[in-house]
C-alpha cells in the first residue's frame, strides 16, 4: 500500500486506471493451491530427501520380500556369523559373500531378510498407530471445537491424558495385557494390536488441541455462517467446510506422530516387552545384537541406522510440509 | 498471581486422583497373578491365604482407598518422622513391595540419587549447550553455523537413545577403551582419582540424554530469538547506540528466554521418562530401571507408586511452567 508509485499527472493516472480496466483476464494464469504447495515443498531440500527416502523405505519393505525371497526365520547353522559384504574391502579373509549381503546372525538367519521383515512390522505399526491417533485426535478436536457444550469437558479430558506418564503407562499396558491378547489373536497378531492401540491412544492429544484451535477460529468465518444460513446440517458443515480447512495441521501432526510411533515401538522392542523373540522388528534386531556388538557391530548399526534414517526423513518431511502448507511462508 | 497458583494447586488434586485411578484400574484389569512364582506344590488354600495376606481379597475400591491413605498420609508421616525424629507413623502400614517385602518408598529413595545425578546433570549440560547454539544460529540466520545446527538438532531429535547408547559404547568403550561401559553406582568419591572415575563413567549416559535436550531446547531458543530480533525495540536499542553485545545478550535474550524457560520446565518430567531407556542401556540402577524390574516381576505396589511419582512430576512441572510464564511475562494475566 505504502509503496505505490505516485503518477506524475492526472491524465497519466486516468490512463493507468483505464489500462487496468482493459485487462480482461488476470495477467498470470490462475494456480491451484496444491500446485503452490508442491512448488514450495520442492524448494525444501531436506523435505524432498525425506519424502523420497520414506517412499523408498516403504516400497523396500513392502516389495522387498518378493525380490529377496530368503525367509527371515530360516536357520542355516552352517553359515552362521557371516559378515556384511563390505568387510571384504578391508579384510579379505572374512566370511562374507553375495549370498548374504548384510551377513547372517548367530543362528545363520539372513540379516537382509530380517531387516526387510523387521521394517515391515515397524512401518506397519508406525502408520497404523499414527492413523489411529489422527482419527481420535481429529474427532475429539472437531467435536470440542464445533460443539460448545462438549468443549470444556473434552479439553479437560485432553489435559488429563496429557499429564499421564506415557512411556511407563505404555510399558505397563504392554506387559500386563500381553497374555489375553496373545491367546485371542496369536502371539504376533495380539502384540501388534496391543502396540498399535497403546501408541494410538496415548498420542492423539496434540492433534486434538491443534484441530480444536483451528476449528474455533474457522467457525466464526463468513463462509460457515453462509453455509449455516442455507440450512446445512452440522455434520455436513464439518465434512464439507471445516475438515478440508484443517487438513494441513493434521498432515503436519501426522508426520510427528509417525516418527514417535516408530521410535516408541522400537523402544518397547528394545526393552524386551515388544514382539516375541523370533519375530523380527528393527528395535528387536538392535536389542538382540547389543550383547555381541564387540564382534559384530554391524548388527547394531544396520537396524539403528534404519530407524534413525526413517525417523530423520519423516521429521524433515514434516518440516517441509509445515513450510509448504503455511500460506504466510509460501511464495516468499 | 497468588490466587491463580492456589487455584491451579487445588485443581491439580482431582487431576492426580484421576491419574492414580487410571493407573490403578489398569493394574486391576491386568491378568497378571502375583502368585505365579509360587511353587506348584503349595496347595490352593494356602495360596488363597497368601493372596489375602497381600490384601488382594478385598474389593477394588477398598484396595484403592488403602493405597491412597498409605501414599498420601502414611508416607508423608514417615518422611516427617525421618526428618525430625518424631514417631507419628508408628505401627502404620506402609506401601510394601511384593518383591523385597520392604517399603516401596525406601527403595525409591535409595534409587533416586543415581537418577537425579545422571538425569539432572544431563539436563543442565543439555541446556548449557543448547542456549548458546540457539542464540548464535538465530543471530546468524541461514549461515553455515545455522544450517549445521539445524541438521544436528534434527539428528538429535531422530536418533533414539537406545541407538546412541550402544553406538557410544562401541566407539568409546570397545574400540577406544577410554570410558567404562557400565555405570557403577557403588562407586564412592573420596579423592581426586575416584572423582575422575566417577566423571568418566558419567560422560556417556549424560551425553546421550543431553543430546535430546540440546536438540529440543536449541530449536526453541532459535525460534524465540528469531521472533524477537526483528522487533521494533531492538532497532530502538541499536539506534540509541547500545553495543551490539548489550542489544543481543541483554535486550533480546531476556525477552526470548520467556518461552524457553517454560519449555525447560515442561521437559523435566519427560526426561525422567526417557531415562528409563538410557538407564537400561548403561545399567544405571535408578528409578527407571526399578520400574522395569518391578514390571517384569509383577510387583504391583511398586509399579503403581513409581508410575504415580512420574505423574506427580508431570503435573508439578506443568504448574511450575505456567507460573513461571506468568511471572516472567508481565503481558500474561491469568485472572
Amino acid at each position: 500500500m505504502t509503496e505505490q508509485a505516485i503518477p506524475a499527472s492526472p491524465i497519466e493516472a486516468d490512463l493507468e486506471t483505464f489500462g487496468a480496466l482493459m485487462d480482461k483476464e488476470p495477467q498470470k494464469p490462475p494456480r491451484a493451491q496444491w500446485k503452490d504447495v508442491w512448488d514450495q515443498f520442492r524448494k525444501h531440500k531436506g523435505a524432498m530427501f525425506g519424502g523420497s527416502f520414506l517412499i523408498f523405505i516403504t516400497l523396500a519393505v513392502v516389495f522387498g520380500p518378493y525380490l529377496w525371497d530368503l525367509a527371515p526365520t530360516t536357520l542355516d547353522i552352517r553359515n552362521k556369523n557371516w559378515r556384511p559384504i563390505y568387510t571384504l574391502l578391508f579384510d579379505g579373509d572374512a566370511t562374507a559373500g553375495w549370498a548374504h549381503p548384510f551377513g547372517t546372525d548367530q543362528l545363520g538367519r539372513d540379516i537382509m531378510a530380517q531387516m526387510i521383515a523387521g521394517g515391515r512390522v515397524s512401518m506397519a505399526v508406525g502408520w497404523l498407530a499414527m492413523g489411529l491417533a489422527l482419527v481420535i485426535g481429529t474427532l475429539i478436536g472437531v467435536v470440542a471445537g464445533y460443539f460448545k457444550r462438549m468443549d470444556f469437558w473434552l479439553m479437560r479430558f485432553t489435559d488429563l491424558v496429557l499429564s499421564l506418564p506415557v512411556l511407563p503407562l505404555v510399558l505397563l499396558a504392554v506387559t500386563l495385557f500381553r497374555q489375553p491378547l496373545n491367546a485371542a489373536y496369536g502371539p504376533e497378531g495380539g502384540m501388534f494390536i496391543l502396540i498399535v492401540a497403546v501408541i494410538g491412544f496415548t498420542s492423539w492429544m496434540q492433534t486434538a488441541r491443534i484441530v480444536r484451535g483451528d476449528i474455533l477460529a474457522l467457525k466464526e468465518r463468513e463462509f460457515i455462517l453462509a453455509a449455516r444460513s442455507i440450512g446445512t446440517t452440522p455434520i455436513k458443515i464439518i465434512r464439507r467446510h471445516l475438515l478440508p480447512n484443517v487438513v494441513s495441521p493434521i498432515m503436519v501432526s501426522a508426520t510427528l506422530g509417525l516418527a514417535t510411533a516408530i521410535i516408541t515401538e522400537s523402544a518397547l522392542s528394545f526393552l524386551g516387552v515388544g514382539f516375541p523373540s523370533d519375530y523380527p522388528t528393527w528395535g528387536k534386531l538392535l536389542a538382540d545384537a547389543v550383547v555381541r556388538m564387540q564382534e559384530f557391530p554391524e548388527r547394531v548399526l544396520l537396524p539403528g541406522i534404519a530407524i534413525s534414517l526413517t525417523v530423520l526423513s519423516v521429521n524433515y518431511l514434516g518440516d517441509g510440509l509445515r513450510d509448504a502448507l503455511d500460506p504466510r511462508i509460501r511464495g516468499r | 498471581m497468588l490466587t491463580f497458583t492456589i487455584r491451579r494447586l487445588v485443581l491439580s488434586i482431582p487431576t492426580l486422583l484421576f491419574i492414580s485411578l487410571v493407573i490403578f484400574g489398569l493394574l486391576q484389569l491386568a491378568p497378571g497373578d502375583p502368585m505365579a512364582q509360587v511353587p506348584l506344590t503349595v496347595p490352593p488354600e494356602v495360596k488363597q491365604k497368601m493372596r489375602e495376606a497381600l490384601g488382594l481379597g478385598e474389593a477394588w475400591y477398598i484396595q484403592y482407598y488403602k493405597w491412597l491413605v498409605q501414599f498420601f498420609w502414611v508416607e508423608p508421616l514417615v518422611f516427617t518422622d525421618w526428618l525430625f525424629g518424631t514417631s507419628f507413623s508408628e505401627g502404620m502400614q506402609r506401601v510394601i513391595s511384593w518383591q523385597t517385602r520392604s517399603p516401596v518408598m525406601d527403595i525409591v529413595m535409595q534409587r533416586m540419587p543415581q537418577t537425579l545425578w545422571v538425569v539432572g546433570l544431563a539436563y543442565v549440560v543439555g541446556i548449557l549447550i543448547a542456549i548458546p547454539i540457539g542464540i548464535y544460529s538465530a543471530y546468524r540466520h541461514y549461515s553455515l553455523f545455522d544450517q549445521a545446527g539445524t541438521f544436528i538438532t534434527m539428528i538429535g531429535f531422530s536418533i533414539p537413545p537406545f541407538f546412541t547408547g550402544p553406538l557410544l559404547i562401541v566407539i568409546f568403550s570397545v574400540y577406544l577403551g577410554w570410558l567404562p561401559s557400565i555405570y557403577d553406582t557403588t562407586h564412592v568419591v573420596t579423592n581426586w582419582a575416584t572423582f575422575k572415575i566417577q566423571f568418566m563413567q558419567m560422560i556417556m549416559p549424560v551425553m546421550v540424554l543431553a543430546l535430546q535436550t540440546t536438540a529440543q531446547i536449541s530449536r526453541y531458543m532459535r525460534g524465540a530469538m528469531l521472533d524477537n530480533l526483528n522487533q521494533d525495540y531492538v532497532r530502538t536499542a541499536r539506534a540509541k547506540g547500545l553495543k551490539e553485545a548489550t542489544v543481543v545478550m541483554v535486550h533480546v535474550l531476556r525477552n526470548s528466554m520467556i518461552p524457553v524457560v517454560t519449555v525447560i520446565a515442561l521437559g523435566m518430567p519427560a526426561i525422567f521418562g526417557g531415562a528409563i531407556i538410557t538407564e537400561n542401556v548403561f545399567k544405571v540402577n535408578g528409578i527407571g530401571q526399578l520400574l522395569l524390574t518391578a514390571l517384569f516381576a509383577n510387583d504391583l505396589p511398586m509399579v503403581m507408586t513409581l508410575t504415580f511419582i512420574f505423574a506427580i512430576l508431570i503435573v508439578l512441572f506443568n504448574l511450575i511452567a505456567d507460573i513461571l510464564y506468568g511471572m516472567l511475562d508481565p503481558r500474561i494475566r491469568y485472572d
